[in-house]
């Protein structure tokens, strides 16, 4: 046990310097270019936290990884689009209801896909949440089409600037969201009754509604808040990434990445996992001369899988049988 | 004997007996589908869905707007024209099964397709091998270059776009240093590739060659590698929606060097997304994407007129430069029929001997050793400026 717990400090430590390691040089060898690379991987980064911290929700709850989440993201930004956009009504109000209808999607598929596996493996349930994805994905085609649309920044898009990098004003928008999303969800999950009768009941079923947790509520719950924060997340990000019906798949893979690489069900761990992820995919794009810096994302769910399954800042499950 | 009121109810009904059988000749021999001639049956595998779904699915509209035009006339000489019409998802393999299925099952005289050069490469060998005529709308230089017997195409090539790209750099802004920054998916590196082994030609020197991937949406980190170099100009080879993040990235960056893009974001979609960072891109086009670039009164511009008018009418929207390769692909295939009728060999031979057929993208003219139909003369320079397109002469 102790002799685990110092190997696993090490590799903790060892990852943390070598994050830091790589960050210095690029500060001291390129200067201000280094810099924009890093502010621009913190926001691709804080885009991949808010779709990690999905993940996290629905697998802290239940133990399924959702890899139809990406595609709440994208539900959020179309229907922004379609109700604001096209619809002209006012911003805010279109956010509210594109998350709500959002919201609704989540918890209604819970309901019929999800609910009556409830006997089932987990596997079983992972599997259809891949059918989710492609049947929304088709859903979305059809109502939308298949061209990028494009979805006007909250507050503008005159560049920032300082110490010689430049950033758009909806990266502060992004940040900002991705800050609140984390503490509301870590305040839900760790102080409040609910929150943590929902962690009891994937912990155990069994136990959990012996004193009343019902296994069944808190699916219908974490599902109605992964999807709300996937939405939300979808139309933050929208203005910088443009909405379209297929948007969903990368942002899903990049996310359970960062969800896997910080930690599956650690809130602070899916934050740290997308701003590692997004930073070194950013200076790989800015030394590495080629467009292949997805590799990167998919070399470190490799080795993370391989070397430390509990990620950055999980914890290390024994489960005993 | 006869009176003159008998005479002239004579003459009368010569008249009317005259007219109704010129009539009916008019009716019989050129205006309408004669219901018992067989149907010919052409096949186009097209990406409906997936990365090139924007292309596909305007060269769709276009093609079914073809086809019925054809049909409410006389067809192609009576015989009514079906196009069965076949998503690839844009995928190759699925591009692959999707021309062999519509040769064994569907029985399809000729094929359409496809949208994309990855995809319509994986169509080829099943076209030469079972000597089918095919006519693809992607501009992937490889697909005629060797020339395959039954393979022709629509679209300008990549090749002819980088010559109006190469020359405008040399004789227009008269720079000596770019920068590249390209997709990595098939069209943008064998662009940038080609860019990169003619460049030297026209005295110009690549100082940077970068690339991004194909969902990629923040390329700040290699435009600020590109901002450091000595580039006057910046070459971005690929499709919506990275070329409009770009465009975004590059204003982001203040960075003033002129952008030139590449025939892939010749649509009103890169103008939508990029906003007013697309002001100033300039980009090789065909000439029906602005019909007033074409000569008033030519054939061409009669043709591409009424295509505008009609597809607006039907469609709500303006065509885009792909909308123009789905036409003329149907519009070329239907011409050699009206020779060769369904014949394979007797088509590929009547397509391969097109000479001077309008069509939307230009004037087509095939060869043996020829099987692009275009050429740089059809191409014209484009440059965005208040979210419209203008000639860049």
């Amino acid at each position: 046990m102790g002799r685990a717990d110092d190997r696993q400090r090490i590799l903790l430590i060892s990852s943390a310097i070598f994050i830091v390691l790589v960050i210095t040089l690029t500060l001291s060898l390129k200067r201000s270019t280094g810099f924009q690379w890093i502010l621009s991987g913190l926001t691709v980064g804080s885009i991949y936290a808010l779709i990690a911290m999905g993940f996290s929700v629905i697998y802290s709850s239940t133990r399924v990884i959702n890899f139809a989440q990406g595609e709440f993201s994208m539900l959020g930004g179309m229907l922004m689009y379609s109700i604001s956009v096209k619809g002209g009504v006012p911003p805010w109000i279109g956010f509210i209801l594109s998350v709500l209808i959002v919201t609704l999607v989540g918890a209604g598929l819970e309901r019929v896909a999800i609910h009556p596996l409830k006997e089932q493996s987990v596997i079983a349930v992972i599997i259809v949440t891949i059918g989710l994805a492609i049947f929304l994905r088709a859903l979305a085609k059809w109502i939308w089409g298949t061209d990028p649309v494009k979805i006007a920044s909250f507050s503008g898009d005159k560049p920032l600037r300082f110490l010689g990098a430049s950033i758009v004003p909806q990266s502060f928008w992004v940040f900002g969201f991705t800050v609140i999303a984390v503490v509301l969800v870590f305040i839900f999950f760790n102080r409040t009754l609910v929150g943590k009768g929902i962690r009891a009941a994937a912990m155990n079923k069994d136990a959990a509604s012996l004193v009343g947790v019902s296994s069944s509520t808190s699916s219908l719950l974490a599902w109605t808040i992964a999807a709300a924060l996937g939405a939300s997340a979808g139309i933050v990000i929208a203005p910088i990434n443009f909405a379209a019906y297929n948007v969903g798949i990368m942002l899903g893979l990049k996310g359970f990445t960062a969800a896997v690489l910080g930690g599956l069900g650690s809130f602070p761990g899916a934050v740290a996992g997308g701003l590692v992820l997004g930073v070194l995919e950013m200076i790989t794009a800015g030394v590495v001369p080629s467009g292949y810096k997805d590799a990167v994302a998919f070399v470190i769910l490799i080795l993370v899988l391989l070397i430390r399954p509990q990620g950055l800042l999980g914890k290390s499950e024994d489960v005993k049988v | 004997m006869f009176k003159k009121s008998t005479i002239g109810l004579l003459i009368a009904c010569v008249c009317l007996l005259v007219a109704v059988s010129i009539g009916a000749v008019g009716c019989g021999s050129g205006n309408k589908v004669d219901a018992s001639k067989s149907v010919y049956k052409i096949g186009a595998v097209l990406s409906l869905t997936g990365p090139a779904a924007p292309l596909g699915t305007s060269e769709q509209k276009a093609l079914t707007m073809f086809q019925d035009e054809l049909n409410s006339g006389a067809g192609v000489d009576g015989h009514k024209v079906e196009f069965v019409i076949v998503d690839d998802q844009s995928v190759p393999e699925q591009a692959k099964a999707a021309i062999t299925k519509l040769i064994n099952q569907e029985g399809v005289s000729a094929v359409i397709g496809t949208s994309s050069t990855g995809a319509t490469l994986a169509m080829v060998p099943v076209a030469q091998q079972n000597k089918i005529p095919m006519i693809c709308c992607a501009a992937g230089t490889a697909i005629t270059d060797p020339v395959k017997s039954y393979v022709f195409r629509t679209p300008p090539t990549d090749r002819m776009a980088i010559t109006k790209v190469l020359e405008y750099l040399k004789n227009k802004l008269k720079v000596s240093k770019i920068a590249i920054l390209h997709d990595s998916n098939a069209f943008g590196t064998g662009g940038a590739d080609e860019l990169a082994a003619r460049a030297p030609k026209y005295g110009i020197q690549i100082v940077a060659n970068e690339s991004y991937g194909s969902t990629d949406t923040d390329m700040t980190p290699q435009l600020t590698k590109i901002k450091v170099t000595p580039a006057q100009a910046l070459v971005v080879w690929g499709t919506n929606p990275g070329p409009a993040s770009i465009a975004k990235n590059m204003q982001q960056l203040s960075i003033t060097i002129p952008y030139i893009g590449s025939h892939g974001i010749a649509n009103q979609k890169f103008i939508e997304l990029a906003g007013p960072a697309a002001n100033g891109v300039v980009l090789p086009a065909g000439r029906m994407l602005i019909p007033a670039s074409i000569p008033a009164n030519s054939e061409w511009r009669k043709l591409v007129d009424t295509f505008y008018t009609n597809f607006k009418a039907k469609y709500q929207s303006n065509p885009d430069t792909f909308a123009g390769h789905g036409y003329d692909a149907g519009l070329l295939i239907t011409d050699a029929m009206k020779t060769a009728g369904t014949d394979k060999t007797k088509l590929q031979e009547a397509i391969q001997s097109t000479n001077g057929v309008v069509g939307i993208d230009g004037v087509f003219t095939y060869s043996p050793s020829n099987h692009d139909g275009l050429t740089t003369s059809d191409l014209i320079m484009i440059k965005i400026q208040n979210g419209t397109w203008t000639e860049e002469k």
